[in-house]
């Protein structure tokens, strides 16, 4: 397969990732957007890693699947607290902190 | 370090009873230092304290003066180094003395005349519930001023200097419950500290071209100093006694420092500070001998100023007043015998000496017909005293003589003298003393005459008595000094020898001779008395001073116009630029700092809507900022 079609599925993913952000209201929603948009960044960085014999993006790769895990056990955390506190799972909802 | 091992090898350093000469500051500060820091607890003896430690301040200078007459003419000088003030690398100042002819005169006259108005002081301060801080005062201008006189340098003379204002501030201003007493005191501080820069310029100056500022050290360097900057250092040190003598055209002080007690007056603005500014220009002689610019106008000033005075004089109701017109026109013939050179500068100072006694003994006599008149001032309510004040009238009589210099009243030595030497100078200089000297003797005989002789116009529960002997006894010393101190200090002590080593001296050889000089001056003196006489003590004197008066009375009156000329040069021209800076800080300081923080808050307060809790907002504006980062890498990129 040429580079291209790597590159391409990475594009997509990412763009799915980030219109889920932007759109949906539910937080599990926009947090599995969010991972998304990590899984095809990293797609990308193991696909240039290999079409360039280099291991540093398969290194970066690990690296962000390392935050994604922590990022995914503070943020469920927050939002099962959020849950509980308000019953609610809606981002919107949780605009207090604001001017 | 050379040049500081050169003055000290110019002049002796003191041993044995010179030595002693610091006692002369020491023991009148100590006098102020104990009633000051005792306070009330000192009430009761205090003011006997401080006049015991004048005395001793006397004791002292007259020892010192038998030491120094026992000495031969050329080691009469001699340094009493206390301690080094300031040393920074070649730079010396030390904290000595200069003990010579020209500080011991100065001593001599101080703590003599300051001893007798202690004493005086005594009754004339009898009653104030302040009498312990007003002797406190006293003393501590006795070290002041003879810390002035006593520095062998100039830094530590302007220490003296500034004492010496200091002391005349807080006296001028002792009633200070009374607003014009108050105002008087800053209007003397601030037209001293005009002058003040002029002295602290001075000394930068020889500082900068010679490296030392000791008196001897600048006597010997300045034949190096080219000629504009030895001028600039003249008239930097005339602007100096311009301010401290009461010189044009720093005048205007002195007449309202009469609202001083009138002992303070008596020493303060008559016989001792006020001199200061001739002292410091006779110090400086090695200066303004070589300067004959800066000389031209010591000459200048003085003639200004002693015409000025004696039309002021003429003029003032305020028997106060009038004496200190006096005062500036007669420290006025000094500051001018100062400027013709070697041929002046001993009878300025001897006119100095024989004017401190007779001004001082007429103030203090001027004082006791206050005390017995409920303290007026108003000579138009004054008259025919001659009968009640037997005392007052003969001393202060005698005060009179000498100042019109009726032979042989000391007045008549001195000021004889340097009519003789401005005649020497030019026709012109010497025609202005003379025609002062008119005037001199019209003022005062007005003066006598309003006192002393017409009719009584007293107010009606006045009751004149004669003052005190506390009060009587130092008026009849120098009333004695007065009479005979002229004579003796010209034929006991050889004034002219005993100062030429310190001041240098040189016969006038120009001058008319004494034959024609001095009759003509006595000539116009009892003319001018005569004019006096005739119409204040033959003619009746009006109470209310008359109003339709000519345009030259009216000029007098206002002090010839000084508080005016200052108000419009000075006062007004600075409120304005006061009033325009306020304004442009108020307006364009605190609006260029108002209105940056104003637009800084507008701008805040839009931006700040950007924070709207909204997370996927946040997610937005994220991306985009992405986006923008990503296009701008690669635009960059593909330039």
């Amino acid at each position: 397969m040429s580079m291209n079609s790597y590159v391409m599925l990475s594009a997509v993913l990412f763009s799915i990732g980030a219109v889920g952000v932007l759109t949906r209201r539910n937080a599990i929603v926009a947090f599995m957007s969010v991972e998304m948009m990590l899984n095809a960044a990293n797609l990308a960085f193991v696909a240039f890693a290999k079409a360039n014999g280099d291991l540093t993006g398969q290194v970066v790769a690990f690296f962000v699947m390392v935050v994604a895990a922590a990022e995914v056990v503070v943020g469920l955390a927050i939002i099962m607290a959020i849950f509980r506190s308000r019953h609610s799972a809606s981002i919107d909802d949780v605009s207090l902190l604001k001017y | 370090m050379q040049i500081h091992m050169q003055e000290v090898a110019a002049l002796a350093t003191a041993s044995g009873v010179s030595s002693m000469a610091w006692l002369l500051i020491a023991l009148p500060l100590a006098g102020a230092t104990i009633l000051l820091v005792g306070g009330r607890r000192t009430n009761a003896w205090g003011h006997y304290f401080a006049v015991l430690m004048a005395l001793a301040t006397f004791v002292v200078a007259v020892i010192l003066l038998t030491d120094m007459l026992g000495k031969a003419p050329e080691q009469r000088g001699v340094v009493i180094s206390l301690w080094d003030w300031i040393a920074v690398g070649s730079f010396h100042v030390p904290v000595a003395l200069q003990l010579d002819q020209l500080s011991l005169s100065f001593v001599l006259l101080i703590t003599s005349v300051g001893s007798l108005i202690h004493i005086y002081s005594l009754g004339y301060m009898e009653h104030d519930e302040n009498r312990r801080k007003f002797f406190a005062y006293l003393n501590f201008f006795f070290a002041a001023m003879l810390t002035l006189v006593l520095a062998n340098n100039y830094l530590l003379l302007y220490v003296g200097w500034e004492g010496v204002g200091l002391a005349s501030y807080l006296l001028i201003g002792f009633w200070q419950h009374k607003p014009s007493a108050a105002t008087a005191a800053k209007k003397a501080f601030i037209a001293n500290r005009v002058g003040d820069v002029g002295l602290s310029l001075a000394i930068m100056m020889m500082f900068t071209l010679v490296g030392t500022v000791t008196f001897a050290g600048v006597s010997a360097a300045a034949p190096k100093v080219s000629d504009h900057w030895l001028t600039l250092i003249g008239l930097a040190l005339l602007l100096a006694a311009c301010g401290k003598s009461a010189q044009f055209p720093l005048q205007s002080w002195l007449l309202d420092a009469m609202e001083g007690p009138t002992p303070v007056s008596a020493l303060i603005h008559a016989a001792t500070m006020v001199t200061a500014g001739v002292y410091l220009i006779a110090r400086s002689h090695a200066i303004f001998d070589l300067a004959p610019n800066a000389q031209h106008a010591v000459i200048f000033i003085g003639g200004i100023t002693l015409l000025m005075g004696a039309i002021i004089g003429t003029a003032k109701d305020d028997i106060k007043k009038a004496l200190a017109g006096s005062t500036m026109s007669q420290i006025g013939y000094m500051i001018l015998g100062t400027g013709l050179g070697p041929v002046g500068y001993v009878f300025a100072l001897f006119h100095l000496i024989t004017h401190g006694f007779f001004k001082a003994g007429m103030f203090l006599g001027a004082g006791s017909v206050m005390h017995g008149m409920h303290d007026s001032v108003d000579m138009r309510r004054y008259g025919a005293l001659r009968k009640s004040m037997i005392i007052t009238y003969i001393t202060f009589g005698l005060g009179y003589l000498a100042i019109l210099g009726i032979p042989p009243f000391a007045g008549f030595w001195s000021k004889d003298e340097i009519i003789k030497a401005a005649f020497d100078k030019s026709i012109f200089v010497g025609l202005i003393t003379l025609i002062g000297a008119g005037v001199t003797a019209f003022y005062m005989t007005r003066m006598m005459a309003m006192t002393f002789f017409g009719k009584a116009r007293w107010e009606d529960d006045v009751h004149p008595h004669e003052s005190p002997l506390t009060m009587t006894v130092p008026m009849m010393i120098l009333a004695v000094g007065s009479a005979f101190g002229g004579m003796a200090l010209l034929f006991l002590g050889n004034i002219e020898t005993w100062l030429e080593p310190v001041v240098g001296f040189q016969e006038a050889t120009n001058a008319p001779s004494a034959a024609i000089l001095m009759p003509s001056t006595i000539l116009i003196v009892l003319i001018g008395a005569y004019i006096g006489f005739r119409k204040y003590a033959l003619q009746e004197v009006p109470v209310p001073a008359p109003v339709n008066v000519s345009w030259a009375t009216v000029a007098a009156r206002k002090d010839l116009y000084g508080d005016a000329i200052n108000e419009a040069v000075l006062m007004r021209p600075g409120q304005w630029l006061t009033r325009t800076l306020v304004f442009f800080d108020s307006r364009f300081v605190d609006g260029v700092v108002n209105g940056s923080a104003g637009l800084i808050g507008v701008i805040a307060s839009v931006m700040r809507r950007l924070q709207n809790g909204f997370a996927r907002s946040y997610a937005l504006t994220m991306l985009i900022g992405a986006g923008l980062l990503v296009a701008v890498a690669l635009l960059v990129r593909m330039s």
